[in-house]
């Protein structure tokens, strides 16, 4: 049994020894990657990225995919601060907008499930509505003077304990759909139906129900990184998101979660955010330009997918 | 010839096969028999070149061979059905069948589709299988796709072929003109390896038999020289008893009631009664809509028409669910499209029918899902290294094992098992029968849709009998012989 239990460790290990090399690698480039300032900068970037991919973890390990989490991010951001510069309570804004996210997210569900529109193509309409519902409600404009809420502020600026609070968000986002993903039955439900759905019927689960919940969720998550984006930047773009959803596979699958649903966890969804981010960081950091990002980010996704092919042949 | 010696295998340390031999003659038809998990299907997976092994020989016409893909063993001619079907569902029949070997112009990569779909009907038809080359292959029964698989093996002029249970699916008559498409290919020198745990189908066609036990070579006999007896002996290292242990059956209410059950297209007019603590076995060829009725029983089908009641009240089955809620637990046919998730461990499997007991509030309990687990392992004797094996490198008996756990975990009233002993040893098969009686003893109803008559008789208070998507007869303890039942599933003459 520990044999089986140590190979599938070591291929679960990959990312992580991935990590850990590529942070090697730019801190000897340019020791600066190494200061304090530089790495809550990481992984304050990180946090919004990596919010929406646990959110994504959960679609990809129903074997679906949701490509409407960037319209979604700002169209709850959008709205956020539209309902705070009307001089909302902060807390009720964030309750409100955390809701509406979870309801643009169950609306894909229910179009997946109950409409048996497959995922891709469900999720590109929704992303393509969410986007212009947006640009209809900012005028296409972005929405600056949100008024003075600490509270607020807080969010995306302040700090607790020393640490970002976006990091700290982003941690107990962790925690808290970790436990979900390994120790409830709704975790091992998301698990089943991408492992096989018929079986996963065939015992007793309502499939539909459980699909639904994963978009549903993941919508909140999206929200969730509205909040953190339009409280950092104090203001709401009617384009923030655009092309996120990619960030959000990518990290997903450089964790070693399968696209074909039912095999991933959701620690490598964090490590497959940190990677990104500390590869943005640290071409930033050396001088890359932004057009060779681009090809660099590519090129690692495709090894680590590559890698992860090898492992399982 | 084909002269395998001192063949070892390991998966992660854990020792499968240890010095093994086998060997295969020109013409001869060879069973490979053993209990499950013995590794029977791992040395032939070694044989085809789908394993590597640890150490040891092949030898094929006295050359020793090397395989290091699947394709250096096609090219001597090896092929191998598995026992876990092959077929890609969403392309034709006449697809599947060239797989790989497309008829084309030339080099041109352009299809001569008409010209393969004429070879299909050819290749089916000598194996009595009269079906449009366009269907699609997934709408198909399981005993169809594997007459195809068959169909598939021959097409490719192997030399050597081995058929890992090729019978499980497939019913009596099917299975004849198996055996006679065999014994032609046989006389024109092509080698058999049979791999079955079907005493009579090995003895009506083999030759030799070779036994394994626990990855171990127990030795080779000629079949005319050996008996039933000998060979379980071999294989099981101790003595059997009756293949069909006896049940205290004390018969009680009627529990489950079905009137009038219809969904079009697939069968009619289904009305039986089943009891109490009653063991009812529903027979039928393949394709006679007996799965069918099942699955409608159990909520996975919309019914068009008819209903079904439960200790005399109608009950409204829309899903699983609600069937489960009832009561009904369903052993299903095929376990791995619908009985398993094969990624997922053999604990993890059993209790995805049980997530409501092993947790509370929605949050699993570890030791409870633990103790439930290890008591089916251990009660259903599963031959596995432990729980968090992947139930995707289990044997095919064991597998169907962790499918019987699973509902028996759920503590059923009413069991509907569907094929329950389809590729598990004899041993393993008593199991399960004893289990069955220990279930009816209980009060359990039980509903045994099966394809093999020896094991409806051996257990059945009363069969019911499909022909075609309708019930054709209904056969007590007393009447029940193979030809009884075989008349009412035919649909030939109803003497009785
Ligand atoms: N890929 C694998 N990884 C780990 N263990 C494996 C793998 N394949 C087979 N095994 C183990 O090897 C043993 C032999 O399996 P095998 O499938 O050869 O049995 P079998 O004799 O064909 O049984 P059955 O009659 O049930 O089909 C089993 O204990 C099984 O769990
Ligand atoms: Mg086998």
């Amino acid at each position: 049994m520990s044999n089986y239990k140590s190979k599938e460790l070591v291929s679960k290990l990959g990312p992580l020894f991935g990590l850990i090399l590529l942070i090697i690698i730019v801190s000897i480039l340019n020791p600066s990657f190494l200061s304090i300032a530089n790495i809550f900068n990481v992984l304050r970037q990180v946090s919004i990225s990596a919010i929406i991919a646990f959110g994504m973890t959960f679609v990809i390990l129903t074997g679906g995919i949701d490509l409407s989490v960037g319209s979604t991010l700002a169209l709850t951001g959008a709205i956020a601060a539209s309902l705070l510069s009307s001089g909302m309570d902060p807390f009720l804004t964030i309750g409100i907008s955390l809701i509406i996210g979870l309801i643009l997210g169950a609306i894909n569900g229910v179009i997946i499930t109950k409409g048996k529109v497959a995922p891709f193509i469900a999720t590109l309409a929704t992303m393509t509505i969410y986007r212009g519902l947006t640009l209809v409600f900012t005028d296409g404009r972005p929405i600056s003077d949100l008024g003075n809420h600490y509270s607020f502020q807080l969010f995306g600026k302040g700090y607790f304990l020393g640490f970002p609070v976006p990091v700290v968000t982003m941690v107990i986002a962790f925690i808290v759909l970790y436990f979900i993903l390994q120790k409830t039955t709704f975790g091992r439900r998301v698990y089943a139906v991408g492992g096989n759905e018929e079986a996963a019927k065939l015992s007793g689960i309502n499939t539909d129900r459980v699909k639904i919940a994963v978009y549903a969720i993941t919508g909140l998550l999206a929200s969730l990184a509205a909040l953190i984006l339009t409280s950092r930047l104090n203001s709401a773009q009617p384009t923030a998101g655009q092309s996120y959803e990619l960030d959000a596979i990518a990290a997903v699958v450089l964790g070693g979660t399968s696209l074909n649903g039912g095999k991933g966890w959701i620690i490598g969804t964090l490590i497959g955010a940190l990677i990104i981010g500390v590869l943005n960081n640290g071409m930033n950091l050396i001088g890359v330009s932004s057009f060779w990002q681009q090809v660099v980010k590519g090129i690692v996704i495709l090894i680590a997918v590559l890698m992860d092919r090898k492992k399982t042949a | 010839m084909i002269q395998m010696s001192g063949i070892s295998k390991a998966f992660n340390g854990n020792v499968v096969l240890e010095n093994v031999q086998f060997e295969l003659a020109k013409g001869e038809i060879h069973a490979l028999m053993g209990e499950n998990g013995a590794g029977k299907s791992t040395m032939m997976k070694i044989l085809s070149g789908i394993y590597t092994k640890d150490a040891g020989e092949i030898m094929v016409d006295g050359e020793t061979v090397q395989f290091k893909s699947p394709k250096d063993a096609e090219k001597l001619g090896i092929v191998v059905i598995h026992q876990e079907l092959n077929m890609l569902p969403d392309l034709t029949v006449a697809q599947n069948l060239f797989l790989g070997k497309e008829l084309t112009y030339g080099k041109t990569g352009i299809l001569k589709t008409r010209q393969m779909e004429k070879e299909a009907i050819k290749l089916l038809s000598k194996l009595g299988l009269t079906i449009n080359p366009r269907t699609r292959t997934g709408d198909l029964s399981v005993g169809k796709q594997q007459i195809i698989e068959i169909a598939k093996a021959i097409a490719s002029d192997a030399k050597y072929i081995v058929m890992d249970e090729p019978t499980a699916a497939l019913t009596d008559r099917e299975i004849e003109t198996l055996f006679k498409t065999v014994n032609e290919l046989k006389a024109k020198g092509i080698s058999f390896v049979y791999i079955s745990h079907r005493m009579e189908e090995i003895f009506a066609i083999c030759d030799r038999i070779t036994i394994l036990r626990d990855g171990q070579y127990v030795g080779v006999r000629n079949i005319p020289e050996t008996n039933f007896d000998e060979i379980v002996a071999m294989m099981v290292g101790r003595e059997l008893g009756e293949r069909f242990p006896e049940r205290n059956c004390k018969i009680g209410e009627t529990k489950l009631e079905v009137r009038n059950l219809t969904v079009n297209g697939l069968f009619q007019d289904i009305s039986f009664k089943l009891k109490k603590g009653e063991v009812l076995g529903v027979a039928g060829l393949m394709g006679s809509g007996r799965t069918e009725v099942a699955q409608t029983i159990f909520g996975y089908r919309k019914l068009s028409n008819g209903e079904i009641f439960i200790d005399g009240k109608k009950i409204n089955v829309k899903s699983p669910i609600d069937a489960m809620k009832h009561g009904i637990g369903f052993v299903t046919e095929d376990r791995k499209t619908e009985g398993l998730v094969l990624d997922f461990s053999i604990k993890d499997n059993i209790s995805l029918a049980n997530l409501e007991k092993c947790s509370s509030s929605g949050i699993m309990k570890k030791e409870h899902e633990n103790s439930m687990v290890a008591k089916y392992i251990k009660d259903l004797k599963i031959r596995t290294s432990g729980p968090e094996q992947s139930a995707k490198s289990l044997s095919g008996g064991n597998q169907q094992k962790v499918v019987i756990a699973k509902w028996l975990g759920t503590e059923p009233e009413i069991l509907i098992l569907d094929e329950p002993t389809r590729g598990v040893d004899i041993g393993a098969k008593k199991e399960i029968y004893h289990i069955i009686n220990q279930l009816a003893e209980s009060g359990v109803a039980i509903l045994m849709i099966s394809s093999e008559l020896p094991e409806v008789i051996g257990m059945a208070d009363r069969v019911i009998v499909m022909q075609e998507g309708k019930l054709t007869g209904e056969v007590n303890k007393e009447h029940m012989t193979q030809e009884v039942i075989m008349q009412y599933a035919t649909g030939g003459e109803q003497v009785v």
